[in-house]
């Protein structure tokens, strides 16, 4: 019996999301006693084998086109083809969008289980039971899964990574399996910043800034935070921003350590999107607006005069 | 050419988030029902602009709920579409979601089934996957963009780090996110038609149980924000390493 990691590679870079799932298979193999291998799909091979110090023991390593390395449906027949050899019980992905579809037509072949978003190890004492975020992060559900075989997604930035000592064997075999249907025409890559749903910071503003123009204190805070840049939907819709910006129930779901809300106001929906950050810090002129109700900690002020003093006073602790 | 949309009823997306009957039942009291945004705003609407540019294609929507369902299926027929199915069952879970729907697009012989890129309610982003496993149909997720020349589809979707375009043959199951289409609000003239437009109600196919909701948890509650004094920025600073240790 084993646990089948998917292991995420993105522009030729095996993603921090991978090694939380790693970590949560690992912690999971501990418990049950079950092998914990590790599947990766493309060209990557060079990084595979330090991925043994998160706690992978096996690494199948499944060669792949390099202009093709987007995922496929083939390579949701090569997992469960895999997994069947392996005799895995539990698949794990990232809940990323390699995971959205893989994870489904994986779980399609396998007749298996699929409960996707999923945020802390199973409770295994009456059967396998895991919690997952709905209603875009305002609640928490558990779920029972009741097949034989059983697939999660974990979400990004809600498992913690540990290092471990360990190695891992890594064998190289062929893709195989049905061609895919859909033919890749061409990939385009967006500048190398961290995707959104991967920060561990992210610096947020909204429309109380007023216009793009005034972006530049946004962006020098968060170049000095290294954080990846959010915004409300107003800002996306009025393009003073682009739109995988636009975070919110309508927009991406992100859960950092920290998010920094800068001339938001806090509507629901905004909320919806980032309520499962782990720290909130509110800077807003309006004492009464509803953002501070779901804040840690919060500035009422004037963004234009707070920004910049918050990125002065980090250089200032820097520096010293 | 036939398209089947996947549409959701969801809680409006101001619903209070609360749990009845040991908290193993959302608590419905009060709550407006919409239709699911990404179902409403990109498939639905992509969909409908297909037709306008092709009148031959068949547009049909689909959804899996109890009669409550019904308002709602009416409300996307008055953006478009010529008519619905309702499977007569309590959506529970995905993959039970997935097999209903999948039996429809096999029987009615679909060449193109839409879905939204998730639900705001169950946030699964996983029916549509599930409905081309079932299908064995070829899946591609979160497009932003969609065009048609005869049988071929031309699609642009999401990946990590950037965007892929790719072409597929029908039959295909795609879900759709923000930038397929621009949302539309429905006009006199499609709210009255969608009143006559034919509603087909179906009884579910058996299907095996995969998973079950035990209880839902509301998060803790935030236990009051700490406010920092607009010229003390320095010690939120402090605050953030020191105390909440983010930084
Ligand atoms: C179906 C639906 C889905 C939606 N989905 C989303 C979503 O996914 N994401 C999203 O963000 N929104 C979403 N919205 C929109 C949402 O309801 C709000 O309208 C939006 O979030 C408001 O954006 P904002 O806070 O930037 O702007 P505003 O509400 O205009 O707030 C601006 C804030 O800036 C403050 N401010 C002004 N000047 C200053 C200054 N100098 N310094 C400091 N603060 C200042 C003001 O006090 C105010 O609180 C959705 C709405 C609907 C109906
Ligand atoms: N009960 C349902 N009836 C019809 N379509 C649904 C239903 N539930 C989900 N879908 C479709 O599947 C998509 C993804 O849903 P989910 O996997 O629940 O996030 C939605 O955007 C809908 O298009």
């Amino acid at each position: 019996m084993s646990i089948l990691v998917y292991i995420d590679i993105a522009n030729g870079k095996i993603k921090k999301s991978t090694q939380e799932v790693i970590s949560y298979g690992a912690d999971l193999s501990a418990i049950t006693g079950e092998k914990l291998i590790g599947v990766a799909i493309g060209n990557c091979q060079d990084q595979l084998e330090e991925l043994g110090s998160f706690g992978l023991q096996e690494i199948v390593h499944i060669g792949k086109d390099s202009n093709r390395n987007a995922p496929a449906e083939t390579d949701a027949w090569a997992i469960a083809t895999l997994a069947i050899e392996k005799k895995s019980a539990t698949l794990l992905f990232s809940h990323s969008l390699s995971g959205k579809l893989l994870a489904p037509l994986t779980a399609s072949r396998l007749k298996a289980g699929l409960v996707s978003g999923v945020i802390s190890q199973p409770d295994l004492t009456d059967g396998f039971i895991v919690k997952r975020s709905v209603f875009s992060g305002k609640a928490f559900a558990k779920v029972a899964i009741k097949t034989p075989t059983r697939v999660l997604t974990i979400n990004p930035n809600s498992y913690p990574v540990k290092q471990r000592n360990g190695t891992a064997e890594v064998t190289n075999i062929a893709l195989e399996g049905p061609a895919s249907r859909v033919k890749s025409i061409s990939i385009e890559k967006t500048s190398g910043e961290l995707p959104l749903t991967e920060a561990g910071i992210v610096v947020s503003a909204g429309r109380g800034l007023k216009g793009p123009e005034n972006w530049g204190m946004v962006e020098q805070l968060a170049g000095e935070l290294h954080a990846a840049l959010a915004c409300s939907r107003p800002v996306a819709d009025a393009h003073w921003r682009p739109h995988h910006e636009h975070v919110g129930q309508t927009g991406v779901a992100i859960a950092p350590n920290l998010y920094i809300a800068i001339g938001i106001s806090g509507a629901i929906q905004h909320l919806a999107g980032v309520n499962r950050s782990k720290v909130i810090v509110v800077i807003n002129k309006d004492p009464e607006a509803p953002f501070f109700k779901a804040a840690d900690y919060g500035i009422v002020g004037d963004a234009f005069e707070v920004v910049p003093q918050f990125t002065a006073a980090l250089k200032k602790v820097k520096a010293s | 050419m036939k398209i089947l949309v996947c549409i959701s009823k969801t809680p409006d997306t101001t619903a209070k988030i609360a749990f009845t009957d040991n908290n193993t039942k959302f608590d419905t009291n009060g709550v407006q029902w919409i239709v699911n945004p990404w179902d409403e705003w990109f498939a639905l609407v992509r969909a409908i602009e297909l037709k306008e540019a092709d009148p031959s294609i068949t547009l049909h929507l689909i959804t899996v709920g109890e009669s409550d369902a019904d308002p709602i299926i009416r409300k996307a027929l008055a953006l478009g579409g010529d008519e619905a199915i309702r499977i007569n069952a309590s959506p529970a879970e995905s993959q039970f979601v997935a097999h209903q729907i999948a039996a429809i697009a096999k029987e009615g012989n679909y060449d193109l089934v839409l879905t939204g890129k998730e639900t705001i309610d169950h946030n699964g982003s996983t029916v549509g996957g599930l409905i081309a496993g079932e299908t064995e149909l070829p899946y591609i997720s979160l497009a932003t963009k969609l065009d048609r020349q005869g049988n071929t589809l031309t699609i642009t979707r999401e990946i990590e780090g950037g965007q892929e375009v790719c072409e597929v043959e029908i039959p295909v199951v795609v879900s759709a996110q923000k930038g397929m289409a621009e949302a539309r609000i429905p006009n006199m003239r499609g709210i009255m038609a969608a009143r006559t437009k034919p509603l087909k109600v179906v009884e579910p196919i058996a299907t095996n149980e995969y998973t079950q909701v035990i209880q839902f948890e509301l998060p803790a509650p935030k236990s009051g924000v700490k406010l920092i004094a607009p010229d003390q920025v320095e010690e939120l600073v402090r605050l953030l390493h020191e105390e909440a240790k983010v930084i």
